[in-house]
């Protein structure tokens, strides 16, 4: 499978994406995203306080995921330089009240320049918390990855990493053949180095996102399910898991149209906008940062290419803090997805 | 083609209250009791759920109970696994009447 950018989709331009989420959005714009903020007095969005600095390394991957946002995969050539990785440490290191260096992708494993930069925040902020999305088949992808469990115990890095479901017909499914019984590989490797279990420290979280036009069902009880069921099946254990829902942008928008499931999934999402998941959406603590040095509110926006909303500040080079904290964020109708029900983000529920 | 059942329809199902708002209220709010986690889980609720609306064989509960035990994360062997304990009480349930014949056999045979 290709990435949409290399099938030359139509989909794999941020305009035509945005036309889609606008022109064809249930209820038209007296029902867009704009509008149910305004009604629960959050319009314009602002930030609270800066906390999560989210970097995208880049979109080549090892795998080619049905419902991939960033459009990632082995055919993606657009990955983070060493220059662009010093501008981020700078911001690291200078702004003290970020408390999270959230790591995504892609693959960020597979940026040459991934350990060295791990270790670098690691050295510059010793306790702040790494957190890598590892998507657990790059540690069996090849021999010089499979030291990668140790790199990150040595790092005190936290591992996020998406496991749709705790059998391989629904992950193979979303995430390619022979995913599942991989994954479930990486997730021993890390089990044995003490990630995930009790009394470690190590935190090995999972990320569970529907496989198709559905929401996520409750994360505490999908959360009890999987640790029976791994544990049961195959002796995994892990500490908690994060219930995302699929935001309608990218390859899941794509599949969307495809399956006559858009206008559907868009109604499920309006019908279940939670005012409180509204308030306490990642964005508003979170910057996020493009693999070509960039800002935007989140890592979707990102992919839809809709900077910060700063006239001074839209690139880590020119970095302005009080700017950025004083902007409002750019909000479009895939935001929707955060709102719905428990509410989504990158740390899985929200309210 | 006109047919009774138009998926559309399931979306109006909080309407019925317009005509009668007292017993639409009631309903719904046993029915929101009845699914709110208990000493079963919602997941096992969404399952029985499954299996009792294939008993009925209601189109529009097949439909919304399809999408929830999915939502709640059982999986397809699981959701079908909840038919067949439908189809085994639909088939035991005639099947266990047969005693009743059996009975009546006795009686009126020599």
């Amino acid at each position: 499978m290709k990435s949409l950018k290399a099938q030359l989709h139509a989909l794999a331009d941020p305009e035509e994406e945005l036309d889609v989420l606008e022109s064809r959005h249930p209820g038209g714009d007296k029902a867009n995203f704009q509008h149910h903020l305004d009604r629960i007095g959050l319009f314009p969005l602002m930030p609270t306080k800066l906390e999560i600095f989210q970097i995208n390394m880049g979109k080549m991957c090892n795998q080619v995921c049905k419902h991939c946002h960033v459009d990632a995969g082995p055919d993606r050539k657009e990955i983070m330089t060493r220059d662009t990785m010093k501008l981020c440490l700078d911001v690291i290191q200078k702004e003290s009240s970020l408390n999270c260096v959230d790591l995504t992708g892609g693959a960020p494993e597979m940026n040459p320049d991934f350990r060295w930069f791990v270790t670098e925040i690691r050295a510059c902020r010793p306790d702040i918390k790494i957190i890598v999305r590892c998507n657990l088949t790059i540690i069996l992808a090849n021999p010089k990855f499979n030291d990668l469990p140790e790199f990150f115990r040595e790092n005190q890095v936290e591992v996020v990493s998406s496991l749709p479901y705790f059998s391989a017909m629904k992950t193979d499914a979303q995430r390619g053949d022979g995913v599942f019984e991989k994954s479930i590989s990486a997730l021993k490797l890390l089990n044995q180095v003490g990630y995930g279990k009790e009394g470690t420290g190590l935190v090995l979280n999972l990320v569970y996102n529907p496989s198709g036009a559905f929401l996520p069902g409750s994360q505490h009880e999908l959360e009890m399910e999987f640790k029976k069921k791994l544990l049961d099946k195959f002796a995994v254990e892990f500490n908690s898991l994060f219930a995302i829902t699929n935001i309608p942008i990218s390859r899941f928008l794509e599949y969307l149209l495809r399956s006559d499931n858009f206008e559907n999934y868009m109604e499920k999402l309006l019908a279940a906008f939670n005012p409180m998941a509204a308030l306490g959406v990642m964005c508003r603590n979170t910057i996020s940062i493009g693999w070509d040095g960039y800002l935007y509110d989140c890592d979707f926006n990102q992919m839809l290419d809709l900077k910060v909303n700063v006239s001074n500040s839209i690139h880590l080079a020119n970095w302005d803090s009080s700017a950025l904290a004083d902007r409002s964020i750019v909000i479009n109708n895939h935001c929707f997805g955060c709102t719905a029900g428990a509410g989504s983000s990158c740390g899985g529920a929200t309210s | 083609m006109k047919t009774y059942y138009n998926p559309e329809d399931l979306k109006k199902f909080g309407t019925i209250g317009e005509l009668q708002k007292s017993m639409a209220d009631k309903f719904f709010a046993y029915y929101g009791e009845v699914f709110k986690e208990g000493a079963l889980t919602a997941r096992e609720k969404s399952l029985i759920a499954l299996g009792v609306a294939h008993a009925l064989q209601c189109p529009y509960c097949i439909d919304a109970y399809t999408t929830d035990t999915l939502e709640k994360g059982c999986d397809e062997e699981q959701m079908m696994e909840a038919v067949h304990v439908a189809a085994a009480i639909r088939g035991g349930a005639s099947l266990v009447h047969s005693t009743q014949m059996m009975n009546k056999i006795k009686e009126i045979s020599m």
